[in-house]
């Protein structure tokens, strides 16, 4: 399992235990479904609730930042039917929190998803979860039947007059499902393309129905602030970033693993967690928001601190929290090679400038690799992006040339040099050795 | 056509009642993903005539379903080995050895990516982000098992456990 460490325990109070802790039993003990039971017998409002999350400026915690309070009050009031959708496909490079959480503290989940259901006035949600942690989505199940065997699912949750039902749907390998509408197509039995928006899902949902879609870590908050207020929660992070947050860290650290931090924490601190460098290696650059986010080099990283703020200032995106690290061992143009590979496998290809400009990415930075790069292929490079930013349904497109335009901004000279030398910059025998694969003498 | 391939079990059936009890009654079509996942473990991959069936079990078109069943990259159209190996080499896995433990595989094994060794026993995919990075190197076996730190050594034992 993935190495745990946290300043101020929140999220992660219930992972102690590993996977001995995450039962309805082990839950209750530390005080879970206690926020249901109090909502549902003080019968308080759905706009003091909504108001309660306002307080504490949670963030969507699957990369938008969209405030959750506030997209929970853009729900019509008087619909018949409604839904809560909780978006467990983590599918972005670099991030494996909500895998975690869904491990862990799967009942958090689940508390947080009734407690929105209740704000918003849905009678029963989905929770959609990764086709490749299957083994999650069991546990996930399991702990669905604890809490209907409990009485906090179904008919008359706790004795209330408010009725509420949970479900599990699985994908099954398209990253395009995270994407909220290509999600909720998914659910309804399609491809995974995503819709136009507007109408936003909050008017047409699932099944054409309002519908509410939050990250798994969104709501798996939502027990915690109502426990502690929304103004107390808001305190543990900074102005406009509230309470904590889970990264992901990846790559060249000593000890990869989740580590939940209040916003605001510095990067310097995140990375002596997360064990310093591997082999004390120098640092050269970081992708601080999963792979859609525009990579920072070294010196600009280690000058931000953990917050949507102070990484949009420096220029990229908080987004998922998945910070992939990434030492002196590193060829960039290798780098990048295998992240526009990914946007052109996982495009839908429901938009051309998706579609045919994600091609064009991974062919010519493929060249640009493989010694067969030409003096103007970066202006190519570039001049592709523009034409691919913003002229799509979805925001993939953008993912993909995000990291194509900040690989080239930052390391431009490292792909001048593949281009003029036709080889790395970095030697083939050291970017071997710093992934830790081959221990000396092993193979 | 091979005719077996259009039934499916009775349990199989079974597990798919499940399945479309999640959702509203009018929308059966929801649970596809779930029925051709449980169509591939039955038949271990998933011919045309099982897609149909489960399509018709579900009351919607053929069409439909495949159209599914060849969007999303877990599900097998051509058969595979007795254990489908899929390796993530995307770049947080690749740092930590993903591409390195895919080249131990294709070695110990002698096929490359989309290829099945002789005897049928193992079918080598490369996968995408499977949401455990901070596990790198990661590895599926037969879409459902994850292994994790998979270096030379638990890749030996893995593969030496597969009969």
């Amino acid at each position: 399992m993935a190495l745990i460490d946290t300043i101020n325990p929140l999220l992660t109070t219930g992972w102690a235990k590993g996977d001995a802790g995450w039962g309805i039993k082990e839950y209750e003990a530390r005080g879970g479904y206690r926020q249901l039971r109090r909502v549902l017998e003080s019968k308080m409002t759905q706009d003091d609730l909504i108001a309660e999350v306002k307080k504490s400026v949670l963030r969507g915690r699957g990369g938008a930042g969209f405030p959750t309070g506030l997209k929970w009050s853009f729900m019509p009031k008087a619909a018949p039917v409604k839904y809560v959708v909780c978006n467990t496909d983590e599918g972005e490079p670099g991030t494996f929190k909500d895998r975690d959480l869904m491990r862990f503290d799967p009942h958090a989940v689940i508390e947080g998803m009734i407690i929105a259901g209740y704000a918003v006035g849905a009678k029963a949600g989905y929770n959609y979860i990764h086709g490749e942690i299957f083994e999650t989505y069991q546990r996930f199940e399991e702990a669905l039947d604890q809490a209907r065997a409990a009485g906090y699912l179904g008919n008359n949750v706790l004795g209330s007059e408010f009725s509420f039902d949970l479900f599990a749907h699985h994908g099954w390998g398209a990253y395009i499902c995270g994407e909220e509408t290509g999600l909720l197509e998914s659910i309804e039995g399609k491809k995974g393309q995503p819709r136009y928006k507007p109408p936003f899902p909050a008017n047409f949902g699932l099944y054409g129905k309002p519908t509410t879609i939050n990250n798994t870590e969104t709501f798996a908050a939502i027990p915690f602030i109502l426990g502690m207020g929304g103004e107390a929660y808001l305190n543990l992070g900074k102005p406009n970033n509230g309470g904590t947050k889970l990264f992901s860290v990846s790559g060249h650290v000593n000890r990869p693993g989740n580590f939940e931090v209040p916003m605001g924490t510095p990067f310097s601190k995140l990375l002596e967690m997360a064990g310093g460098m591997r082999g004390g290696r120098k640092l050269k650059a970081v992708i601080p928001g999963g792979s859609s986010a525009p990579v920072l080099p070294a010196e600009i990283m280690m000058e931000c601190t953990m917050d949507y703020d102070s990484i949009a200032k420096a220029g990229s995106m908080l987004g998922s929290g998945a910070v992939i690290v990434m030492d002196e061992t590193v060829c960039m143009v290798k780098a990048l090679e295998r992240l526009s590979y990914f946007y052109y496998e996982e495009s839908c290809g429901q938009c051309t400038p998706c579609r045919e400009g994600s091609g064009w990415l991974y062919r010519v930075v493929h060249r640009i690799e493989h010694g067969e790069g030409r003096p103007e292929d970066l202006d190519l490079l570039n001049r592709v992006t523009d034409n691919m930013m913003g002229k799509t349904i979805c925001a993939l497109a953008d993912a993909a040339a995000f990291p194509v335009r900040s690989f080239i901004k930052h390391f431009k000279s490292e792909f001048e040099y593949h281009i003029e030398n036709k080889k790395c910059l970095v030697d083939p025998e050291t970017q071997r050795m710093g992934s830790g694969f081959f221990k000396a003498g092993a193979v | 056509m091979n005719n077996d391939n259009a039934q499916l079990s009775p349990e199989a059936l079974r597990r798919i009642d499940r399945e479309v009890a999640k959702y509203p009654a009018e929308q059966k079509q929801s649970a596809v993903m779930a029925a051709l996942v449980i169509a591939q473990d039955e038949k271990g991959w998933l011919p045309k005539e099982t897609i149909a069936a489960v399509a018709e079990y579900l009351g919607m078109a053929p069409m439909a379903a495949y159209e599914v069943a060849s969007f999303y990259n877990m599900y097998d159209l051509q058969p595979v080995g007795k254990y489908k190996i899929t390796v993530c080499t995307n770049l947080p896995c690749a740092l930590s050895g993903g591409v390195h433990a895919a080249e131990y595989v294709k070695t110990k094994l002698g096929i490359d990516f989309n290829e099945t060794t002789a005897d049928g026993k193992f079918t080598l995919k490369e996968g995408e982000c499977m949401g455990a990075c901070g596990d790198a190197p990661v590895m599926l076996v037969n879409n459902k098992r994850m292994c994790s730190f998979m270096l030379p050594e638990q890749i030996d034992k893995l593969l030496a456990e597969c009969k």
